[in-house]
């Protein structure tokens, strides 16, 4: 193995408890990842010794706040080679960042009759922004559809971009682990005068990203699936769209002047981040790419390959074809997020069984319901692979399905 | 930690099995109506058909977890052939029966009222289900048909 996950293990308190009295076996990294003690400690640090708000005090511990925010949005910048620190905007999530470029970017260019693009296997997350964009503005939404191996199906692209304004797309599913091309797409998009958004969610916390390679125009990120702590992500944008992007929320911090018959809007990435940011949030951001580059991506990225090959091969041999897996098999074109569905029971019962032995995978739609009908199932099970996990977690789940399809079996 | 056999007692795997009732009904003279789960994609179809103010045929469809198929099934026996009135009954003795061990369900009644609710109900095969208070999560896949009942009690009500 590329990693030392033992080592790696000790590094995350949750994983040493025990639920049912088994050993905690955590296999759902792809809806939120556990967070490292030294995320945990960062987080501690700045509000025992440091804390104050940001941009606003003279003093020294608003100083050292303000460094150490801004020190994150650096650390942010440099992890998926952003050209300038100032193309990081601080959001919630990729969520709000995806929400913020349609309400802003979409609103001010997108108009009746315009084309966003989409695929068949997006999140919700990136579906929903733009159907109510649709819905305001009369702009027709097209969707790549997939291959029979679950990966994006791009015979007709050039009819489907033909006067799109804008590819909207994943870099990895969350529910089929494929991992898509995003350079030669975004080449494609913008060939036909269409901008290109990267639902980055999955991908970052899992690949080597840069966005420049990618040549995308929006990158959306999150930090809670990046051992990072929730309420906090990043919009990344090349910096003279930023520039030209009315601002989104109304407040203080993204303004450089108010009078009363009006305001002037702050400097890019500020413009965007109106009201006291998540500040502790952010500096655990920052401290959760420090410990996954002193791992190293392409280490991440390998062990994640190599398991994910030891899971599916382990799941064929033990439960064979009473199990689907919906994904490809090529883990070169995967992560490690595998849904699967037994014939005859339900993805909900199989967690509960599975939590009987303390081991946590997803149950549902998982935010894909299109990406479901497609599919043509109502909810799948889907246990995601991540930097702590080994071998002998992909055991303790075959074994608990192994049980669970004898307590379901007719 | 309740075990799994709280959760999946015998009668609720067979009515998972072997749901009763499973089928359509053609609308009119039956009315349709369906819940849904949106967290979970559980789906409920319900055919009902009320003569003077009698469920005198009930059939049931969709999809999901051995709970909330279990539910239903166990629900369409329970209420076919019953009076309008002994169906809501019913509907309120359940949601209090779901509502005990403290997890109240938004806009049910108080514990004095449970048990005035519970009171004088034969529950029968449904009692099985009540292994699912101690699984809170689970109570939304119980009640799912339930709800979807209440909804075609009113909606059949209203159009009468």
């Amino acid at each position: 193995m590329s990693l030392d996950v033992a080592k790696i293990k000790r590094d995350f308190p949750i994983l040493k408890r025990e639920v049912n009295g088994k050993r905690l076996v955590y296999l759902d990294s792809a809806s939120s990842a556990q967070k490292p003690t030294a995320v945990l400690n960062a987080m501690d640090d700045i509000y025992r010794t440091s804390y104050a708000n940001v941009h606003r005090g003279v003093y020294t511990i608003a100083d050292e706040s303000t460094r150490a925010y801004e020190g994150a949005r650096a650390k942010v910048a440099n992890f998926i080679g952003a050209r300038a620190t100032e193309e990081i905007v601080f959001v919630r999530n990729a969520t709000e960042a995806i929400n913020l470029v349609a309400y802003t970017w979409g609103r001010a260019n997108l108009h009746e009759g315009d084309v966003i693009v989409l695929s068949e296997m997006e999140h919700h997350a990136n579906i929903v922004p733009w159907l109510m964009l649709a819905e305001a503005r009369g702009v027709e939404l097209r969707w790549i559809p997939l291959t029979a191996d679950y990966r994006l199906d791009l015979t007709s692209i050039g009819e489907l971009l033909r006067g799109a304004k804008l590819l909207a797309i994943t870099a990895m599913s969350n529910v089929l682990g494929t991992i898509n091309d995003i350079g030669p797409l975004a080449r494609a998009a913008h060939a036909a005068g269409a901008a290109v958004l990267v639902d980055a969610s999955q991908a970052v916390p899992h690949l080597a990203v840069d966005v420049q390679d990618w040549d995308a125009d929006f990158v959306a990120l999150t930090a809670h699936k990046l051992l990072g702590p929730s309420g906090i992500g990043a919009l990344w944008a090349r910096r003279e769209l930023l520039e030209a992007m009315p601002p989104f929320l109304g407040g203080g911090e993204m303004i450089s002047d108010v009078r009363k018959d009006g305001f002037t809007a702050n400097d890019v990435p500020w413009k965007f981040e109106a009201g006291t940011p998540a500040i502790a949030e952010a500096i655990g951001f920052g401290a959760a790419i420090e410990y996954l580059e002193a791992l190293g991506m392409d280490a991440v990225r390998q062990h994640e390959a190599e398991l994910t090959r030891y899971a599916l091969d382990a799941l064929e041999d033990r439960l064979g074809d009473r199990l689907t897996i919906y994904g490809p098999q090529d883990v070169a074109v995967r992560g490690g997020a595998i849904s699967f569905l037994f014939e005859g029971i339900h993805a909900h019962d199989i967690s509960q069984v599975l939590d009987e032995d303390a081991v946590c995978v997803r149950a549902g739609h998982h935010c894909a319901k299109p990406l479901m009908r497609v599919l043509g199932v109502p909810a799948t099970s889907r246990a995601s692979l991540y930097v702590y996990n080994d071998e002998a977690d992909v055991d303790a789940l075959v074994e608990a399905l192994v049980k669970a399809e004898k307590f379901f079996a007719i | 930690m309740p075990g799994l056999e709280d959760l999946y007692r015998e009668i609720i795997l067979d009515h998972y099995r072997s749901p009763r009732n499973r089928g359509e009904l053609p609308t009119p003279p039956a009315h349709k109506s369906e819940g849904f789960n949106p967290l979970c994609g559980d789906e409920v179809i319900l055919y009902l058909v009320i003569e003077d103010a009698t469920v005198v045929d009930v059939k049931i469809g969709g999809q999901g977890c051995s709970i909330s198929q279990a539910s239903t099934s166990m629900m369409s026996a329970a209420i076919k052939g019953k009076t309008v009135e002994e169906a809501r009954r019913l509907i309120r003795a359940f949601k209090a029966l779901m509502s005990i061990h403290g997890s109240k369900l938004e806009g049910e009644s108080d514990g004095a009222d449970l048990e005035a609710d519970l009171d004088g109900v034969a529950l029968g095969d449904l009692e099985a289900l009540q292994g699912v208070v101690k699984f809170p999560v689970r109570i939304k896949c119980a009640t799912l048909a339930w709800n979807t009942l209440r909804q075609g009690l009113d909606e059949t009500a209203a159009t009468a």
